[in-house]
């Protein structure tokens, strides 16, 4: 073997350069830019009076520390919800194993402020719940208040995240782990805390940052809610209200960048070296064991009142969304369809930008995720860990600070023959979502292309396939399943993102439908078609999660097959 | 602590229930001494493991009793039965350092820091890997690993060590290296070993006596060379070794029994094998008891053997012997002829005799 001999092909060398020169524009620039004035003087020096001018001012202070509550708190409570239904689900023998299957995935359809609407209906100061407990007993909760509804809002939303990543650590132990426990002595709750939890642990701090991540960036719920002492609605404020020039906006996307790269940071060293799945050849995951009668009865109790506050914000949005008077009443007070033939009427434009915006995003994410896996796994094209890096470095931007980075790298930009902005262009909004959804798109493709083997590939190239015609007719086919569930993934995502959407989306016409839902939820009259809009948002990404988990489990059982051959 | 007495008295065991159950155990008993190095030996699926593991406490009997020294276990919670157990993949806990995975046992007895520190320190150094102590189970080898696994059980001393195929994640040559150093351990420490394994040579190199189980039933127990020489079965006789049988017919006389077969004609049987007569039963031999000639009538001929002409139709030459296949009167054979490196090969094809001995020949059921 000649070593001199290069090992990749201008057109790989090509594909990469093309792939880093987008993520340079559309991600590394934006928020180097945004970094940079962050720390920017007057003169262009650098400095960190802005930091000191953001802490000295006091709605800041406590922005700040508002922020970090919230994220901490709705972590606390979601892992409170998460750890006994996890626990449930792989423990005992349990009938409710497939309600609590649905009770993660539910929530996961609904745009958290959309529920935030919807739940102020029923657990707000004048909702259902609180016009009961007035009735009967005089008291009310005062459950949506401030940051306490954020919260609220935010674990109820967010539980999945843990409660997915738990069951399946925990499905991940061999059994072996616990009765070897067992076995010298330990058992009940010290052999949990001892072997179980540890051994599970990594997968619940992942879900956990993803959580704390997410509540942190969250933009669409606390403003839905008038919650503005927080960090992301004041950056929002700031440089709509400000003016792009004012540097507390940047210094908030800052904090904002630094924390979820702390999350991340934080979960990358919970999982390093410890791949703890530890069910091999043979073995068999934790033993189940049977639910007593009382065990049964608060189980399925706790179950139940989880089941009915996580359906509350789907039946009140959609009760909302039929209401012709809902207010100071326990249930709306007369019915009618009037807001959808309104929405339909008033704005398909919404519907027809959402699904152009999101089919772009995803095809784009799916593009550049396969072309990203494949330089990755097959080639080796000098740098292409780095495309890796950057792609994947997306998942700690909050949107937010993508698109203020937008709006400020590409302000004053024009195209030739056109007369506005480029930052102001519809595209920039489906380019947003595309790179937020980036990571997620790449990991189904590296999984995808994991999992076909290289000698399918030998095979075609011996029989006398040039590598674009193996691409074509082998890799591709049998990535084919992985492609889809990635588009699909980044299209429902997409299509309830707010926080990049309310900065990007400049006019009425190219407001796709989480814009709009927004704006009808701001005033009174408008929370009827906003809520019919939200419906069929929520139909949307329910039909996509859907056929995404079908695409995913036949995908499963094919490769199953496959496994065994080998 | 003192070694063992383990008891089984008519255990059935059962998985799901009414018309669906399958019998994984069926009326098993069998009594295992002090200090004995006992196996359970049989192909996947015929209950040992299950038996294992009821010892273990994992799995719960419907019917029957397990006592340890007298006393009865069978209800006894896995953690207060001190017997302890080698996991098949050693299951160690890759979240603790292999000092924390041997003290794990101590720590649950409650025993002083500095008593744990010792014991830890002991048993670690009795498996040959003191300088380990800091080490994550993921960065040993897998001989390693099943030291430390090993350790982690004997660092409680239990009454009982249960081994679950512990040798069958190891690579050949370690695999018989670890037999010899699992059999000197057993026999220092004095302890009443049960060993799981599907593989008859490890059961017949490291073991005192075995069970060789099948579809849930005990079908012998003996020392290895009861099993070997005397199998009660056809199970058995095909299990343990290689073996071929010659079916026929059983003929009963005054004297005794005469085996009729196409093979070998009438045969008298000696009167030991003749009280164990069952029906259908047909006559074994071991491949390595026949022997293999081209003259017409073997020259050694002794008084009590019995000359077949036969063809060979395959050669397998596996280095200590060549192991024929021939045809011998519509029969079928299998022949171990031993190798030196004057010894001659015959062909495929080759016309031979084979000179079967009266004394090597097994009658089984």
């Amino acid at each position: 073997m000649n070593k001199a001999v290069r090992q990749f092909s201008l057109v790989e060398v090509l594909v990469a350069l093309l792939i880093a020169l987008f993520l340079l524009a559309f991600l590394i620039v934006p928020v180097i830019n945004v970094t940079y004035i962050a720390f920017a003087d007057r003169g262009g020096g650098l400095t960190i009076s802005h930091f000191g001018a953001f802490f000295s001012i006091s709605l800041m202070q406590e922005s700040f520390w508002n922020s970090l509550i919230v994220a901490l708190a709705s972590v606390f409570f979601a892992s409170m919800i998460a750890l006994p239904l996890a626990y449930l689900t792989i423990r005992f023998e349990f009938r409710g194993a497939l309600l609590i299957q649905t009770l993660g995935v539910l929530p996961l359809i609904m745009p958290p402020f959309v529920g935030a609407v919807a739940m102020q209906l029923i657990f707000g100061r004048s909702g259902s719940i609180n016009l009961l407990l007035n009735d009967w007993f005089g008291i009310t909760i005062p459950l949506m208040e401030g940051l306490t509804g954020v919260v609220f809002v935010e674990s109820l939303h967010y539980f999945p995240f843990i409660l997915l990543n738990l069951t399946v650590a925990l499905n991940n132990i061999d059994s072996a782990m616990e009765e070897s426990a067992q076995n010298l002595g330990a058992h009940g709750l010290r052999l949990f805390r001892r072997i179980v939890f540890p051994l599970a642990m990594p997968g619940f701090v992942a879900g956990a940052s993803l959580v704390f991540i997410k509540v942190f960036d969250d933009l669409g719920t606390p403003l839905v809610l008038n919650v503005t002492n927080m960090l992301a609605p004041q950056a929002y404020l700031r440089i709509t209200s400000v003016g792009l020039e004012d540097p507390i906006g940047y210094v908030i996307s800052v904090i904002m960048v630094a924390f979820s790269l702390f999350a991340l940071w934080l979960s990358a060293r919970a999982l390093k070296g410890k791949d703890y799945s530890t069910t091999q050849r043979g073995g068999s995951s934790l033993s189940r064991r049977r639910l007593s009668t009382a065990q049964s009865i608060l189980a399925y109790g706790w179950i139940s009142l989880l089941l009915l506050m996580v359906l509350s914000p789907h039946i009140s949005i959609v009760l909302l969304s039929i209401a012709k008077v809902w207010s100071f009443s326990v249930l709306p007070d007369a019915y009618t369809l009037e807001h959808y033939k309104s929405v339909l009427i008033d704005s398909p434009r919404m519907i027809v930008n959402t699904l152009l915006y999101c089919g772009l995003a995803a095809l784009l994410d799916v593009i550049l995720g396969s072309a990203i896996a494949y330089l990755i796994l097959r080639t080796k094209v000098p740098g292409r860990q780095a495309l890796d890096f950057m792609a994947s470095a997306a998942l700690a931007i909050p949107g937010i600070v993508l698109a203020i980075g937008y709006l400020r790298t590409f302000k004053g930009i024009t195209l030739p023959g056109m007369d506005s902005q480029v930052a102001t262009i519809w595209i920039m909004i489906a380019i947003a979502y595309a790179v937020r959804r980036l990571p997620y798109a790449l990991r189904s493709c590296m999984a995808a292309l994991q999992q076909v083997s290289v000698l399918l590939e030998e095979a075609a190239g011996n029989l006398g396939a040039t590598k674009a015609r193996t691409i074509q007719r082998i890799v591709v086919p049998l990535m084919a399943g992985g492609i889809l569930a990635g588009f699909v993934t980044s299209f429902i995502t997409a299509a309830v993102e707010l926080s990049a959407t309310i900065m990007l989306t400049t006019t009425q016409s190219d407001a796709p439908m989480s814009y709009g839902i927004y704006l009808y939820m701001q005033s009174i009259a408008g929370r009827g078609p906003g809520a019919a809009l939200g419906v069929l948002a929520v139909i949307i990404v329910a039909l996509g999660t859907y056929f995404s988990h079908r695409i995913i489990s036949s995908r499963a059982s094919q490769t199953g097959i496959h496994a065994k051959s080998e | 602590m003192k070694p063992g007495r383990v008891e089984c008295k008519n255990i059935a065991l059962a998985y799901g229930s009414g018309k669906s159950a399958t019998q994984v155990l069926k009326d098993i008993s069998l009594s295992i001494e002090p200090g004995e190095f006992f196996a359970l030996l049989g192909p996947s699926g015929s209950g040992k493991s299950t038996l294992l593991r009821l010892i273990a406490g994992f799995n719960f009997a419907q019917a029957g009793q397990i006592t340890v020294d007298g006393s009865d276990i069978t209800r006894v919670p896995p953690w207060q039965r001190n017997i302890g157990m080698v996991f098949q993949n050693y299951a160690l806990w890759p979240h603790m350092t292999v000092e924390k995975n041997v003290a794990f046992g101590l720590e649950e007895r409650k025993l002083p820091r500095a008593e744990i520190t010792r014991k830890v320190q002991d048993v670690l150094a009795l498996v040959g890997l003191a300088d380990f102590a800091k080490r994550r189970p993921n960065q040993l080898s897998g001989g390693q690993q099943q030291r430390v696994a090993l350790a982690r059980t004997l660092a409680v001393e239990p009454k009982l060590l249960l081994l679950d195929e512990p040798l069958s994640n190891l690579d050949a040559k370690l695999r018989v290296q670890m037999r010899q150093e699992l059999k000197s351990l057993q026999r220092r420490l004095g302890i009443t070993t049960i060993f799981v394994t599907h593989d008859q040579e490890e059961a017949l190199t490291t073991c005192d006596r075995i069970a060789v189980m099948d579809q849930g039933v005990i079908q012998q127990i003996g020392t290895p060379i009861e099993l070997f020489d005397a199998p009660a079965n056809r199970f058995v006789a095909n299990f343990v070794g290689t073996i071929n049988f010659i079916e026929g017919e059983i003929e009963h006389a005054r004297d005794g029994v005469t085996f009729v077969s196409m093979l070998l004609g009438r045969v008298s049987l000696p009167a030991s094998v003749s009280t164990q007569v069952v029906a259908g039963a047909s006559l074994a031999v071991r491949p390595h008891t026949i022997s293999i000639n081209t003259d017409v009538i073997s020259p050694d001929r002794q008084r009590h053997t019995i000359d077949v002409a036969g063809t060979i139709l395959e050669r397998e030459f596996l280095g200590e012997f060549v192991r024929y296949r021939l045809s011998a009167k519509g029969c079928e054979l299998i022949v171990d002829h031993s190798h030196q490196p004057e010894s001659e090969i015959f062909a495929t094809g080759q016309n031979v005799t084979l000179g079967i001995a009266e004394n090597a020949l097994r009658l089984v059921s």
